[in-house]
């Protein structure tokens, strides 16, 4: 499966009031390209930071799904995020990893979770579920009722190492992806 | 000392709190660990809670961001490829351990640069005074506020360590 296709067919299973954090790279300008929405925030910068900030949305808006996308570079860059997450226990806050093992934006030099499995280390942080999903079938079984239970949750999404053409960048000046998620965040 | 800290903050509007701590501040990070009030998310890492902090206020919220000057370092990327691309503000509060080279050696190349250092990041700070540290606080605030880009309060030794 292509990380494309996987982060779309998770959008697509997304309620209209849930909230989803991208991490940069190439799954923030994926999920842009294919399913942009106000109520999606993609960092561009501060690899490593995406889950944080999908924790602290989470805390302060506990009635609404958050739902991280997140890389395994990303994951990797700030490994302690997962912990806070476990602490926190927040049952709104979902982590779902594209891992394809490499660095997507940067020519897919290889990471190191193709030995270091990061839904292991979630579940034993301390996250509620976790699971591994590597065809389209098993993945969209999974999000057909995964966001509905409690979190904290990791789901782990097994891609293709490549990248797919035909992704551009994330065109919307930041300061107004920050204006228009926080009205999104807000409101209702 | 903290208490009084505590009340300025929510004050003037600040009503989330994250950070990692410090001697320094020691009398505020009691009280946020004691009172769950508060909410306070202990970080692992000063550039995570700024990455909860953005989440926080994307949410909504006024945070305030707690480290001690070293921290300030693991924090440049946050600083400047998050809160200050997407204007997302937080005050940070940035002890400032190494003040005129007197602390343990690990503090003393931070403690000169500190304020340098905030200067290249161009980033408005206070250095803080007890005597107006309301009016610090309301100045950094408006600042903040006007802006969206984050500000710091830096906390010398011996204001809110007890």
């Amino acid at each position: 499966m292509t990380r494309a296709d996987a982060v779309a067919r998770v959008a697509a299973s997304l309620g209209r009031d849930a909230l989803a954090v991208a991490c940069n790279g190439m799954i923030g300008r994926e999920l842009y390209t294919r399913a942009d929405a106000p109520t999606r925030f993609y960092m561009i910068g501060s690899m490593g930071l995406a889950a944080s900030i999908g924790l602290g949305l989470a805390l302060v808006q506990p009635s609404r799904t958050v739902v991280v996308f997140d890389g395994d570079g990303n994951v990797l860059m700030n490994l302690g995020a997962i912990a806070s997450a476990a602490a926190a226990a927040a049952a709104n806050f979902h982590h779902v990893v594209f891992d394809n093992a490499a660095h997507g934006s940067t020519g897919c030099q290889r990471t190191i979770s193709d030995r270091v499995p990061l839904e292991d280390v979630a579940r034993a942080a301390g996250y509620r579920r976790c699971a591994r999903v590597a065809s389209a079938g098993a993945l969209d079984d999974a999000v057909a009722s995964w966001f509905d239970a409690p979190g904290p949750s990791m789901l782990l999404v097994v891609v293709d190492r490549a990248n797919v053409p035909g992704i551009g960048r994330v065109e919307l000046p930041p300061a107004e992806i920050a204006v228009r998620f926080r009205a999104a965040c807000t409101s209702s | 000392m903290g208490r009084r800290f505590l009340d300025l903050l929510e004050r003037h509007g600040y009503d989330f709190f994250t950070g990692v701590p410090c001697s320094l501040f020691e009398s505020v990070t009691r009280i946020l660990d004691d009172e769950p009030r508060y909410g306070y998310v202990s970080a692992v890492r000063e550039d995570a809670a700024l990455g909860l902090a953005a989440g926080a206020y994307l949410g909504g919220r006024q945070p305030v961001v707690l480290m001690q000057n070293s921290g300030l370092g693991v924090s440049v990327n946050a600083i400047v490829s998050l809160n200050q691309i997407y204007d997302i503000p937080a005050l940070l509060v940035v002890s400032w351990r190494g003040q005129d080279g007197r602390d343990a050696p690990e503090h003393l190349v931070m403690g000169r640069v500190t304020e340098p250092f905030l200067r290249l990041l161009d980033m408005p700070y206070e250095v803080c005074d007890p005597a107006s540290i309301d009016a610090q606080l309301g100045a950094l605030t408006a600042t903040m506020r006007t802006t969206r880009r984050p500000v710091a309060l830096v906390v010398p030794k011996g204001i809110l360590d007890r």
